[in-house]
């Protein structure tokens, strides 16, 4: 009975049995690409890249410079009168037009989009973005009767009657409308035609944003929102934002949708309408000459300071007239191209002869 | 032994005597001393959950997030929806409850094993004469405590009182010598070994405590964070908020400054992702990954004894890669403590040049596990040239080795210091068998023929007289002195006659210490029978004096060792462990300093420190702080040890020699507590388990007998030249991988969180997140999870080969270069420069512009899809900058990922997953019209570029500039293959070098031993030599065969000291 002080834990069946196995993984081995910072490598790719760089942005200001864009601010100037009129909220009712006038040198050639611009409009503001109920714009009946608590304070009206759409987003729609209209030199003013369809994306109108179900033919969009309030700051219900198209009223609107897509930053522009490029002499475009815009002027601004104003631009393949982009890299290839004449001298001093290498 | 074996619980209140009743289990049951069950375990199947959950929950981090996430809960605060920090709540509680389960499982099968296997944790009793069996034996001794050379109890049986002390007590893991069974009684479940063990902390790392001042530092600057940012909004609030309340009403009761206090708390909700809940348990899964290539690495595991190596904590690797100081043990882990006979000088001839092995057929009682190398030595026996006989006689003779024969040419011995085991069993093999001794008598197998010599006196070792003599009569009637002892003192010795013969052998001695041989000097003289007769008288007066005993021996000794005849010398090998020299000069060269902290004595170190390289011939500047005075080194006393430590520090090598265990802690405690650096501790015995568990890393040698320190390190391997590869290679490399990991870690979700940070200045401070809800959830879980594990897990900067030719690789672990706060800081700045151009550069591109169509893409969707996405490449990129070894596995999680973040998005935010949850997916769109745009492809090539290059400049600058030892090692060319080591030529003479304090001589002569005939075992005990080593006394202590009062024995001559060695270079003397 010789004691066996400390039993081994295991019976070994063979002499290596606890041998670990030779795998690559296992005694780090695995191949691998070990790159390494060189100047054979970095020198090159520096020069590559400032000269892409710079490529780059010469092609993006050649394409940007090609685009045209005007700009109307109409906060006050001729349309003061309105301005002061919303002071007053009594008379938020009362109808207010002023139209603001503009001359086009250069003709705007290609499709040419119609934008509505606020400044100084939070729509990023965290409380105003969470009050939406997607569910409701989305037609579920449950939530069009039933709005979702988020929506608060606008959730429902002082009868108890829910609002539909809910929430600050939608109670807050930008409200103004715009008629364009054209003199060129010697032909009467005629009215540019804009489609105020198509301005949102495919998502939002056939996807995201839905009217609720329309229980038999015979039932009217009002009838479905019966029972329902149209939000605070609105002069019509949303089944009568535009009742001549079905395809663009209720919840599909598209100046709604277009609204609902929040901001991400306080100076936004919203689409309008397109140029309509069907009839003369808008086929080219915008021909060059005198515009002008009659605004229904109802959106508020000087609540918070802020400004409105319409744009008006044709668009390159990378989008509006955005002159960052190019600029941006035109500056960085230029950087880049100093950083690496510095690598370069730097080398050329001090690594290439590995005198700092030695140890 | 189980025959007894008893159970006890716990007792609460303070333990004054224990009784214990032999075979009465319910009178030992009744005082509830603790079981011997070992239980290790933590959880049963049902108390796992909510045991589990609250020791989680304890942590700091995981109560931080579960406060976060009942903050979310509010609705006024809540800026993130709640499935942001539940999803990866849960997801680190399961990891970690998972890895907590496997653990408890994996201890459970320890304990059960070990509960199984040791029928006891246990201090027997033995009984003096013993009356067999002992049916109603009471026992009364002292309670459980932790010294180790002291026990006193009674034992009462029928009526017969008896006295207890250690020597008739069996500790914790010593095995039976010489006997097949005993009779013991259990005393205590807490055994006294594991008292001695010292407290078993919980170890950190270095990188765990500046996690922790760091982690501590990004709250306060959370908190100033969120603080600006509340000011931010109770100054929007005023200025602006107000004017848009017409659009956005306030709550009741809401004013600017209760919605900056809102703000502030909603900040914290959206800005925690700089301590990022994943962090921790990243920080897990990549120690136990790089703890699995220690286990399974096939360059430490030792085949001889099929151990691999094994990491035992998993939480420590990280600071193999930051050693500074390295304590070791000697015996058992610089050498193996085997003993070979190598080399013997006889009558002025040298033998032991290697040739071919002999073969020992011709002698039957050879032991064929010795091995010797010049067979002209055996010719010279077998030629039967007398002073060769004589050489190998006295090796036969004079020696306290004890025989066991069991079966007939199967002889054992019992040897108190593996050099004498090693010289006896030479002298066997040559012929001169020593077969069995009684206390009058040595019997000898001379050439095949039985001789009996008497033994008339033995003139022991000790540590002053550095010989041990033995006097014998042969059958043939003659007399004769035979002594062995270190040649300084032999040589004072000798007769006048022996000049010539001593020059030659101390040429051979200086070659043999040369070689790191462990000498010793062998000379004879005969005795004049009147002579003696008178001495032996003189002898037996001194003897059995009460006053000045010991000198009277000694001058009586010193009377007869004189005149004596040299035959010549023997040398020994302290056999070291393979590579060790080697591994301790790449040690040395890597800026660690190896520390020989040994119970042994000063020449034996000292022998050893040449033998290992660590002390060297210019070395000539050995001088030696002793502390003879108590037991307690005097060194390590309150005001001395800071001296101590200067003084230490001073030198190249230290070895402290005849240190306790518990003064090897203490020295380890004091280089912890005055020198900041990390320290490993590696030994193989009990005697090394507080030092192991006082070092940050402690590691043993496993695959010997005793397991001891194994159990109470954090690594343990068969081979101490496995430490080379286990710092240089394991340690750097989880140095390196935990770095680049942290520092990439707070680099991205640094970089993730300044983005919201920007945004507050547009948004008015209303705590809007930048990015979607889903990417905040997913963005460390999946989208960057996986590319930074592998870069943790698999990246090497140099491969192993690397490290071991230029072990200077391992200096900036030890002076935390690769992360500190300072790194920390660069880290952060270059979080903020990312993140202002991933918030500024999108902006400026997107703010005024529209798609290709004329639609709209600067909206709140669009951006933040955009800002993410130029996020997730930005850091995907970074990662691969930092990455130096790019494996398939990296690959394929770098582009997985990307993959992944691609396909996530566009799941999320497919019509399917609108539909079925509208509230939950608004973002409905937002991929497939935004990442159709060329210009938000613009927009990421350019926030990538100016993110990344300038990061390329600056470390291209670096390597240019300022290159590290990194950058030079690697532009170096592979150097030749190591270079063979070439042995020192020496002139140091090695002294008598015993491993024991005091002979057997007492025990041998003694009347009482060895009452039977030598093949039938004697009984008794002998502690296992490996794990008895703690005691002040060195190894012998616990000898304590038929209780013979051996430790009665005055220890004035053992007195601890400290050793130190240095070059006159460093002192600058």
């Amino acid at each position: 009975m010789a004691p066996t002080i400390m039993g081994k834990p295991e019976v070994n069946p063979g002499p290596l049995a606890r041998r670990p196995d030779n795998s690559a993984f296992k005694q780090q081995r695995l191949p691998a690409w070990s790159p390494m910072l060189t100047a054979n490598t970095v020198l090159p790719f520096f020069y590559g890249m400032a000269v892409v760089c710079i490529l780059l942005g010469v092609w993006l200001l050649i394409t940007v410079n090609n685009t045209h864009q005007h700009k109307v601010d109409y906060t006050q100037g001729s349309c003061d009168e309105c301005f002061e009129m919303r002071k007053d909220r009594t008379k938020a009712d009362q109808r207010c037009n002023c139209t603001v006038g503009f001359r086009i040198h250069d003709a705007f050639k290609g499709d040419v989009f119609f934008y509505y611009g606020l400044i100084n409009f939070h729509q990023n503001l965290r409380q105003y973005m969470d009050s939406r109920d997607d569910g409701q714009m989305t037609g579920r009946k449950a939530h069009l009767k039933n709005p979702s608590p988020y929506c608060k304070p606008f959730v429902a009206d002082q009868n108890g009657l829910p609002i539909a759409p809910c929430g600050a987003v939608a109670n807050s729609i930008f409200n103004d409308s715009f008629t364009l209209f054209y003199t060129g030199e010697g032909s009467p003013k005629v009215q540019v035609p804009l489609f105020r369809k198509g301005i949102a994306w495919y998502t939002d109108k056939n996807v995201k944003f839905r009217n609720p179900q329309v229980d038999n033919k015979t039932q009217t969009l009002a009838q479905v929102f019966e029972g329902t309030t149209r939000p605070l700051f609105w002069q019509k219900p949303v089944y009568d934002l535009d009742p001549r198209d079905p395809n663009n009223n209720g919840f599909i609107n598209e100046d709604l949708i277009v609204w609902m897509r929040e901001a991400a930053f306080p100076n936004f522009k919203k689409l309008y309408g397109v140029l309509d490029r069907t009839r003369k002499p808008f086929k080219e475009g915008l021909p060059s000459g005198n515009y002008s815009i009659q605004i229904f002027y109802n959106f508020p601004v000087q609540y918070f300071r802020g400004g409105k104003e319409v744009i008006l631009s044709t668009i390159s393949w990378f989008g509006g007239q955005n002159r960052f982009l190019p600029i941006a890299y035109l500056v960085t290839g230029s950087l880049i191209l100093l950083l690496a004449i510095l690598l370069t001298a730097v080398w050329w001093k001090f690594g290439k002869n590995g005198q700092n290498m030695e140890e | 032994m189980s025959l007894f074996q008893l159970d006890f619980a716990k007792k609460k209140e303070r333990e004054l005597e224990r009784k214990l009743k032999a075979n009465d289990r319910e009178y030992n049951l009744s005082f509830k001393y603790a079981t011997n069950a070992i239980k290790t375990s933590k959880y049963n199947v049902f108390t796992f959950l909510p045991l589990n959950l609250f020791e989680q929950f304890q942590r700091i981090a995981n109560a931080y997030f579960l406060i976060l996430l009942l903050l979310q809960l509010i609705p006024a605060i809540s800026s993130l929806s709640w499935f942001t920090t539940v999803v990866p709540l849960v997801l680190v509680l399961s990891v970690t409850a998972a890895k907590d389960a496997t653990d408890d499982i994996v201890s459970i099968n320890i304990a059960s094993n070990k509960n199984t296997c040791i029928p006891s944790s246990f201090c027997p009793s033995l009984l003096p004469v013993p009356p067999l069996p002992f049916p109603e034996g009471e026992v009364r001794c002292e309670p459980p405590n932790n010294r180790l050379d002291r026990f006193t109890g009674t034992l009462n049986n029928a009526g017969q009182k008896y006295s207890l002390d250690n020597n008739r007590i069996l500790l914790r893991g010593c095995t039976l010598r010489n006997t097949d069974w005993c009779f013991g009684l259990v005393l205590f479940g807490e055994t006294k070994l594991m008292k001695n063990c010292g407290k078993t902390t919980f170890k950190r790392t270095s990188v765990d405590r500046l996690m922790n001042v760091l982690v501590l530092c990004i709250f306060g600057f959370l908190a100033v964070m969120c603080t600006i940012l509340a000011i931010g909004n109770r100054i929007w609030e005023q200025r602006w908020g107000s004017d848009f309340t017409a659009f956005l009403p306030r709550e009741d009761g809401v004013n600017a400054s209760f919605s900056a206090f809102l703000t502030f708390w909603s900040y914290i909700i959206i800005l925690n992702t700089v301590v990022p809940i994943s962090l921790y348990v990243s920080m897990e899964v990549i120690r136990l990954g790089n703890s699995f290539y220690i286990d399974w690495d096939r360059n430490m595991y030792h085949a001889h004894s099929d151990t691999p190596a094994e990491a035992r904590t998993t939480t420590l690797n990280e600071e193999l890669g930051q050693i500074k100081y390295i304590f070791s043990d000697k015996t058992g882990t610089l050498t193996q403590n085997i003993m070979t006979f190598n080399k013997c000088s006889i009558n002025g001839k040298s033998y032991g040049e290697k040739h071919k092995t002999v073969d020992w057929s011709f002698n039957p009682l050879a032991d064929q596990r010795f091995s010797f190398h010049d067979h002209s030595l055996v010719e010279a026996v077998k030629l039967e040239s007398p002073e060769v006989h004589t050489f190998f006689r006295l090796l036969s003779l004079c020696h306290t080795v004890m025989a066991e024969e069991k079966r007939e040419g199967e002889l054992l011995y019992q040897a108190q210091s593996p050099d004498e085991g090693a010289l006896v069993t030479a002298a066997r093999n040559f012929g001169f068998v020593f077969r069995s001794r009684t206390p009058e008598s040595v019997t000898v197998v001379e050439m095949g023929k039985q001789r009996c010599y008497d033994l008339l006196a033995i003139l022991d070792f000790n540590n002053v007289r550095k010989r041990m003599s033995v006097i014998v009569r042969s059958p043939e009637g003659k007399l004769c002195l035979y002594c062995k002892g270190a040649d300084t003192i032999i040589y004072e010795r000798l007769h006048q006659s022996c000049s010539k013969l001593m020059d030659i052998t101390t040429e051979h001695l200086n070659e043999y210490a040369g070689e790191g041989l462990r000498t010793l000097a062998l000379a004879c003289k005969d005795l004049d029978e009147k002579y003696f007769k008178e001495w032996q008288q003189r002898h037996h007066v001194a003897s059995t004096a009460l006053e000045d005993r010991e000198q009277k021996l000694d001058l009586l000794y010193e009377e007869i060792e004189k005149d004596l005849m040299l035959l010549g010398a023997t040398a020994i090998e302290d056999k070291l462990q393979d590579g060790v020299p080697q591994t301790i000069e790449q040690l040395s060269q890597a800026d660690i300093k190896i520390w020989v902290l040994t119970g042994d004595k000063q020449e034996t170190a000292e022998n050893i420190g040449y033998s290992c390289n660590m002390l060297r011939e210019e070395m000539n500047d050995i001088f030696i702080v002793s502390a003879n005075n108590t037991d307690d080194a005097y060194a390590l006393d309150g005001s001395m040890e800071l001296l101590f430590l200067r003084v230490a520090c001073l030198c190249k090598t230290v070895i402290c020699c005849r240190v306790t265990p518990l003064q090897k802690a203490q020295v380890v405690e004091l280089v912890k507590k005055y020198k900041q650096a990390v320290t490993l501790a590696i030994g193989d015995g009990a005697n090394d388990v507080s030092m192991i568990k006082a070092a940050h890393i402690g590691v043993g040698i496993s695959g010997q007998e005793g397991m001891q320190a194994v159990l109470s390190s954090d690594y343990s391997f068969a081979q101490f030249r496995y430490l080379e590869r286990l710092l240089l290679v394991h340690g750097r490399w989880s140095y390196l991988r935990m770095c680049k990991f942290l520092s990439y870690f707070f680099y991205k979700n640094f970089t993730f969180t300044f983005v919201h940070l920007w945004y507050a200045f547009f948004c008015g401070f209303s705590a809007q997140t930048v990015y979607d809800e889903w990417f905040i959830t997913l963005y460390n879980l999946v989208y960057t999870a996986l590319p930074v594990l592998g870069m943790s897990l698999f990246d090497q900067d140099v491969n192993d080969m690397w490290s071991f030719q230029h072990p200077k690789l391992y200096v900036p672990g030890q002076l935390n270069q690769y992360f500190s706060k300072t790194a920390f800081f660069k880290c952060a700045l270059h979080s903020v420069y990312s993140s202002v151009v991933l918030f500024f550069i999108p902006y400026a591109a997107m703010y005024d512009t529209v798609r290709s169509d004329g639609k709209d893409i600067a909206d709140y969707q669009s951006f933040a899809l955009l800002t993410q996405t130029c996020l997730v490449f930005t850091v995907c990129i970074q990662l691969g900058l930092d990455m130096s070894y790019w494996t398939a596995v990296n690959q394929l999680f770098v582009w997985g990922s990307l993959t992944m973040y691609f396909a996530v998005t566009f799941a999320m935010y497919s019509n399917g997953m609108y539909l079925a949850a509208p509230a939950s997916f608004p973002f409905i769109g937002t991929a497939r019209n935004s990442l159709n745009q060329p210009n938000v492809w613009l927009t990421i090539l350019l926030t990538s570029i100016l993110c990344v290059l300038p990061v390329v400049a600056y470390r291209f600058l670096l390597i240019q500039l300022r290159p590290t030892i990194n950058n030079k090692a690697k532009a170096a060319p592979l150097p030749p293959k190591r270079r063979a080591k070439i042995r020192r030529s020496s002139t140091r003479r090695s002294g008598y070098a015993f491993s024991h304090a005091q002979g057997y001589g007492d025990l041998v002569t003694s009347t009482r031993f060895l009452r039977r005939p030598a093949i039938v075992p004697s009984s008794g005990f002998t502690l296992l030599g490996r794990t008895t080593g703690f005691s002040p006394m060195g190894r012998s202590a616990g000898y304590s065969p038929t209780g013979h009062a051996q430790n009665n024995r005055p220890r004035d001559v053992e007195a601890t000291s400290l050793q130190m060695y240095s070059t006159a270079q460093t002192l600058g003397l």
